[in-house]
């Protein structure tokens, strides 16, 4: 089972299908108590950052961070990877997880932004064994779309270059996040869904296993 | 870290158009003359699997027929599609939008009613996201033709004069196309979609002049549309036309190119393509 967040921001429905697609129950809450019983958590998100307030203000955000310090499987996308950072100059005033360290900016370039399309992606040094990347080559391309990036900091497992470089995906044990579209990324997408799937159906099994050890 | 020789960044975007009326996808020459071409659902999955970087789904009768779009259409030719898909034609209002985007739509495309009612790019943005929305814009010239050309003489043009035409390109607006993209990008469109009507279904090329003179205008992406008819002509609107994305319906449909081989095509000539796809 998957949990998909809603706060209200944009559409769930293209996120919902992909992991229907790939033979995953789906259900969809804001309430703390649900993500806390979560088996695996997304946070789909486009739009603005301000928009992640509502997490904190519908006591979401204090839930998400339980279910992650209980080990729960989490994967960010777009705005959900940005949320994972400590915060975005977007808004300032609203704080990010802080589970990894940095400040979202707007892109500095003289292309054009939003930066939107096809773009490849590149494992970093410390992504070589990225569990979510896994079977993805790099320079696979995937779909961008926003004006804001996370910058390259520990715990970035592949990056993308648009007049700078970014961070297009991190991971640190259970926590995921994609700055570009999975869903709308094809069969590469697909495959990082797929990743994301079989990584939260491994740790649910040894959870369980634990469990019945005691 | 890998930085992978075959680096081509940000890609230059081929979108396959299907133009639906009533359940069925159509093509026509210069907005009339309709001939039918298939299941849109099916027609989407094809050219998604053949490479298209993108799906958009108008629903060209939709204004004129003052009807709303066909929702199960949308919702089945979503069902299997895993990359962007926009769906435009008839979209009045917020509660209109967010059907479409409840169906499977993750962009909106809006044309008649943003030029009737402008703050509804604004609403919709907000709600949705600018990235979801999409301003269309039918513009026909109003002096000067727009056939093909050499890149030096597109640039000698300028900024071309092209009056904006509401549903369907039935009704002319007085208004100019290059100042109605910059305000719709003002009020939060995400995306330009600028179709010529003097190109539409002529085949015979893009009008890259009037692509450049809006392409130059704003920082949102523009999508060409109108006239594509060999490959020669992407390239054109890619370069000397500065367009994002092209948008292409008749060709794709009577297989007289798939995607693949326009792509591999559009590379050859180091047009930044998504490859393999």
């Amino acid at each position: 089972m998957i949990t998909l967040i809603d706060y209200k921001a944009g559409n769930l429905t293209s996120v919902r299908k992909a992991f229907v697609h790939l033979g995953q129950e789906v259900e969809i809450t804001e309430d703390p108590a649900v993500v806390r019983a979560a088996t695996a958590l997304v946070l789909p998100g486009v739009g603005h950052f301000v928009t992640t307030q509502r997490l904190a203000t519908r006591g979401v955000r204090d839930a998400v961070l339980d279910a992650i310090a209980r080990g729960t499987p989490f994967l960010g996308i777009c705005v959900g990877l940005q949320w994972q950072f400590t915060g975005s100059t977007e808004s300032p005033e609203t704080p990010g997880l802080g589970l990894f360290e940095g400040q979202c900016e707007r892109f500095r370039t003289t292309l054009k932004v939003p930066h939107v399309g096809w773009n490849q992606i590149a494992r970093t040094a410390e992504g070589k064994d990225s569990r979510l990347l896994r079977g993805v080559p790099d320079d696979s391309f995937v779909y961008f779309t926003h004006s804001y990036r996370a910058p390259v900091v520990t715990g970035v497992s592949a990056v993308t270059t648009y007049g700078e470089t970014f961070a297009a995906a991190v991971e640190r044990d259970h926590v995921f996040g994609v700055q570009f579209h999975p869903e709308k990324s094809g069969d590469t997408g697909l495959r990082i869904l797929e990743n994301f799937c079989e990584y939260a159906a491994e740790r649910q099994a040894a959870r369980a296993a634990e469990g019945s050890a005691r | 870290m890998s930085t992978g020789t075959a680096s081509r960044g940000i890609t230059k975007r081929i979108i396959a158009c299907l133009d639906v009326t009533a359940g069925r996808v159509v093509k026509g020459v210069q907005f009339v003359d309709l001939i039918d071409a298939g299941d849109p659902a099916e027609l989407a999955h094809l050219h998604a699997a053949s490479g298209a970087d993108e799906v958009v789904l108008l629903d060209i009768t939709a204004t004129s027929d003052a009807r709303p779009i066909l929702i199960d259409v949308v919702r089945r030719t979503a069902r299997q599609l895993f990359v962007p898909f926009t769906v435009g034609g008839g979209v009045r209002s917020l509660d209109d939008a967010a059907a479409l985007f409840d169906a499977g739509a993750d962009k909106i495309s809006i044309n008649s009613a943003a030029i009737k009612s402008p703050a509804i790019i604004t609403e919709i943005a907000e709600r949705f996201g600018s990235q979801a929305v999409i301003v269309a814009i039918d513009a026909k010239r109003k002096t000067g033709d727009a056939k093909r050309k050499p890149e030096a003489a597109v640039a000698a043009e300028g900024i071309v004069a092209a009056e904006v035409y509401l549903a369907g390109g039935r009704t002319p607006t007085g208004r100019n196309a290059v100042e109605w993209a910059v305000e719709a990008e003002s009020r939060g469109a995400g995306e330009i979609l600028l179709t010529s009507m003097d190109c539409d279904g002529t085949r015979a090329g893009f009008d890259c002049a009037l692509t450049a003179s809006v392409a130059k205008a704003v920082n949102i992406p523009v999508i060409a549309s109108g006239g594509a008819g060999t490959a020669e002509h992407f390239v054109d609107v890619f370069r000397a036309g500065c367009a994002d994305a092209a948008l292409a319906a008749s060709i794709f449909h009577f297989g007289i190119h798939d995607v693949r081989e326009l792509k591999a095509k559009l590379q050859s000539e180091n047009i930044p393509m998504r490859l393999p796809c």
